[in-house]
């Protein structure tokens, strides 16, 4: 019986088990890991990730997933410096005309989705590449800096000793957690991931909840862009390059279901901080670049493994 | 009498819940084509299918040739030569007719294919059946007539010595029709022994020696066709008497029409009209794949309307999705519960209110203190069985599963509420349980249209039935003419 017991709170804490561990085997690799500033800074380098993951949960609990994140976040990042920097434009201005724009990129895959029924994998991808030739068309493959200095408050400034970004990311997690559970259509989220078909004949308008889904992701991908642009300070093409796969990753660390139906703000937490502690570990560790990809995608492959495993367990339990 | 190439003795089959067939006997001879009839779920496929391996039967032999055998396997199948026809063909469209003819069988020189060779040899079938088909042609430009030509074809070229044929003239047009029976003249010539599956009495009387019929899983009498009439063979079909009790109810049928169908036509359905009256159940009979359930999705948006009008408390509507529908006071309660009802995966709270939690949320936040409110109101009214509401709806029974779809349906007030098999899969007890929710809609003034293949539970609830046959307008019966051989009749008309 207490066997049992252990083995529930195991697999029910699993993940934050798991942040756990990975605090104390840094802490004890590295010595700075565990200092203030270095808190500080992997809680402000995952606002960023943070921020992105909100919108993308949206679009994994409807069962679709959404690989343009990178890019429109690059995206974004060229197209408001390039209004900032070369066009003149206020800095709130250019920072909303360039969240708009990923919110439309958003609505497009949505939208293709929806109605040409194009399996998301393949139109993401697409657009993937399309923004990201965008961003170097646009840049000239140059960086652009020179923004007005208010700019840099978003990024680089502080409440307290609290980061905004920080700040930023907190409200947006609060906002997605909000839309999940207390609004009517955030429930429409989880019957569409869960069962499209039952859900449509329910009254729920699908292909709606489709567009909300990607738009909102692209929302936030939008406002994940911004901060890391008023962060670094200049726009790079390279801004957003691997970003998807952070998010992903850091998502289905957090549990949510790649295939759709299941998700939960508190939980991706989680996997956000778990992502970003590695990144942060690694470079304190010295560990190289290359290293890094190849422990994240083998990190990806175990997370998802896990999901699938464990529902062809409960199916086959309900067949037994 | 020639020989019997074929037999079945004493075949039992036990699925969970349900003997699918009870010591049924069955045999056929060579140039013989023998009928085998009865209604949706009688057994007639399970009985098929132990003839070719896919279903094995827990009591009786299989005998072939005077060789007995327990249990078939697809190879003992195909060396023996029995080959089926299923309705769904499975000819692959990019091929050729010939290649189709000998796909999985391909003549080969060396490790290449040899075209020539196959086209040369599945002419000589196709000439030797009087089949009319260029062997270079590619199936996919080929009609369904000529795609189903193509199989037994290759049955033919297998040397098959029994043909069973599952519904053949399904799919085809009267043209294509007559087609296939001078095919199957021809095969009975050269004495292959046909099995012939089919609803339609006049094919069966067109083309059969003798005629099995089967019931419940039951074997129930072998005729000979010239023998037996229309009328013998349908009371033999469905000759039970009723034997589920249905609970009384008060007839509240109004003078009201509510909802009104002229010339609906659309999603396989063929110029429809009815009128549909306050307080009344309305019941859709008909053979599966007669256009009930697409009639359905008709009215309740799902899919388009291609012509015709639909009247709804006498304004003229269209629906473009089921909130639409919902909106104005309709629901349906599917017939595929897990697959279109729930979200499996959800709890009940949430499957119950999620067609009302638009209307239960302020400014597009939901009201949760209503949302249980709702949910507990409807399991007590429904009598759910469950041990608390933030149960997986898959981890409820059928009959409960039932009432959470219909739990739903009702969280949104509506008028008129479209039942789709509302028993199908559910233990008698529940059935019962099902009629009396339906009986209380009724008695609050709600209307219901009921789909069901089951006739004996449209003819003990309904107050109308109308019959639809191939997507059209079979005929409809008054309560007093209710009977399952008028039912039938109008049921298996073709057009």
């Amino acid at each position: 019986m207490k066997t049992l017991n252990v083995k529930q709170f195991v697999k029910k804490y699993a993940i934050y088990l798991v942040l756990l561990a990975l605090i104390i085997i840094f802490s004890i690799a590295s010595p700075q890991f565990l200092r203030v500033s270095n808190i500080v800074n992997v809680v402000r380098q995952a606002s960023m990730l943070g921020i992105a993951s909100v919108g993308m949960i949206f679009v994994m609990i409807i069962g679709g997933i959404d690989l343009s994140v990178g890019s429109v976040v690059t995206f974004v990042n060229i197209i408001v410096a390039y209004f900032m920097v070369n066009m003149g434009m206020n800095p709130v201005l250019a920072s909303l005309v360039g969240i708009g724009a990923s919110t439309l990129i958003g609505f497009f895959n949505g939208w293709v989705v929806a109605n040409i029924k194009i399996p998301p994998l393949i139109v993401t991808l697409a657009t993937q590449i399309i923004f990201e030739g965008w961003a170097y068309i646009i840049a000239g493959g140059m960086p652009i800096f020179g923004f007005p200095k208010s700019f840099a408050v978003l990024g680089q400034g502080y409440v307290g000793i609290i980061p905004i970004p920080v700040i930023l990311m907190v409200i947006c997690l609060i906002a997605g957690s909000f839309i999940l559970n207390k609004t009517f259509f955030g429930r429409h989220f989880y019957a569409v991931g869960s069962n499209a078909e039952a859900s449509e004949l329910s009254g729920v308008r699908v292909k709606r909840v489709h567009y909300l889904a990607y738009s909102l992701c692209g929302f936030f991908a939008g406002l994940s862009g911004v901060v890391m642009l008023s962060r670094t300070n200049s726009g790079q093409v390279t801004a957003g390059q691997g970003f998807e796969f952070d998010v992903i990753s850091a998502l289905v660390l957090g549990g949510v279901s790649v295939t759709g139906g299941a998700g939960s703000i508190s939980c991706a937490v989680a996997g956000i901080l778990i992502m970003q502690i590695l990144s942060n570990g690694f470079v304190l560790c010295g560990i190289s670049t290359y290293l890094q990809m190849v422990i994240k995608g083998c990190v990806l492959l175990v997370a998802v493994g896990f999901d699938m495993l464990q529902r062809m367990k409960e199916s086959t339990v309900k067949k037994a | 009498m020639s020989e019997v190439i074929l037999q079945l003795k004493n075949i039992t089959k036990r699925f969970p819940g349900v003997v699918a067939l009870n010591n049924v006997s069955f045999d056929v001879r060579a140039g013989e084509v023998h009928a085998l009839c009865g209604e949706n779920g009688a057994g007639k496929s399970t009985l098929i299918k132990t003839c070719t391996g896919a279903v094995i039967p827990d009591e009786g032999e299989i005998v072939i040739d005077g060789q007995s055998f327990k249990q078939m396997t697809p190879q003992l199948a195909d060396k023996y030569g029995i080959a089926v026809i299923y309705q769904e063909l499975n000819s692959v469209g990019d091929l050729s007719a010939s290649e189709n003819v000998f796909l999985g069988n391909e003549i080969r020189r060396g490790v290449l294919v040899d075209k020539k060779e196959m086209a040369r040899r599945s002419a000589e079938v196709f000439e030797s059946l009087n089949i009319k088909i260029n062997p270079y042609e590619l199936v996919k430009n080929l009609t369904v007539g000529y795609r189903q030509m193509i199989e037994i074809a290759k049955a033919v070229s297998h040397n098959a010595r029994v043909l069973i044929m599952d519904e053949p003239s399904a799919p085809l047009t009267n043209n294509e029709t007559e087609n296939m029976f001078a095919l199957v003249e021809q095969l009975k010539k050269k004495g292959v022994a046909i099995v012939y599956i089919s609803h339609r009495m006049p094919e069966i009387f067109r083309l059969s020696d003798r005629i099995t019929v089967m019931r419940d899983g039951q074997y129930i009498q072998t005729l000979h066709t010239q023998e037996t009439s229309n009328e013998e063979l349908i009371k033999l079909m469905v000759g039970r008497e009723l034997s589920a009790t249905f609970p009384p109810r008060k007839t509240m049928v109004s003078e009201e029409v509510l909802l009104k169908a002229e010339n609906l036509a659309g999603n396989g359905v063929k110029n429809i009209s009815f009128e549909l009256k306050k307080g009344e159940i309305l019941g859709f009979a008909g053979l599966i794949g007669a256009g009930r359930t697409e009639l359905a999705e008709l009215i309740f948006g799902v899919k388009e309307i291609e012509s015709g009008t639909l009247t709804w408390k006498g304004k003229e509507v269209k629906f473009h999705c089921p909130q639409e529908a919902i909106a104005a006071g309709i629901v349906l309660c599917p017939e595929d519960r897990k697959n279109q009802g729930l979200c499996l995966p959800m709890n009940i709270r949430d499957n119950i209110s999620l067609s009302s939690a638009r209307r239960l949320s302020r400014f597009c936040v939901l009201d949760w203190k209503k949302v249980d409110e709702i949910s507990n109101s409807y399991k007590e009214k429904l009598q759910i069985k469950t041990p608390g509401l933030f149960q997986q709806a898959k981890n409820l029974s059928g009959g409960n599963q039932q009432k959470v779809v219909l739990a739903k349906g009702l969280a949104t007030s509506p008028e008129l509420v479209i039942f789709d098999e509302p028993t199908r899969g559910i233990d008698v007890g529940a059935k019962y349980e099902i009629y009396k929710l339906l009986n209380s809609l009724i008695e609050e003034g709600k209307t219901i249209i009921m789909i069901s293949s089951e006739m004996e539970e449209l003819i003990g609830m309904a107050d109308r039935i109308i019959v639809l046959a191939e997507g059209h307008y079979g005929g409809e019966i008054r309560k007093e003419e209710f009977s399952q051989q008028l039912i039938m009749e109008y049921a298996s008309k073709s057009y």
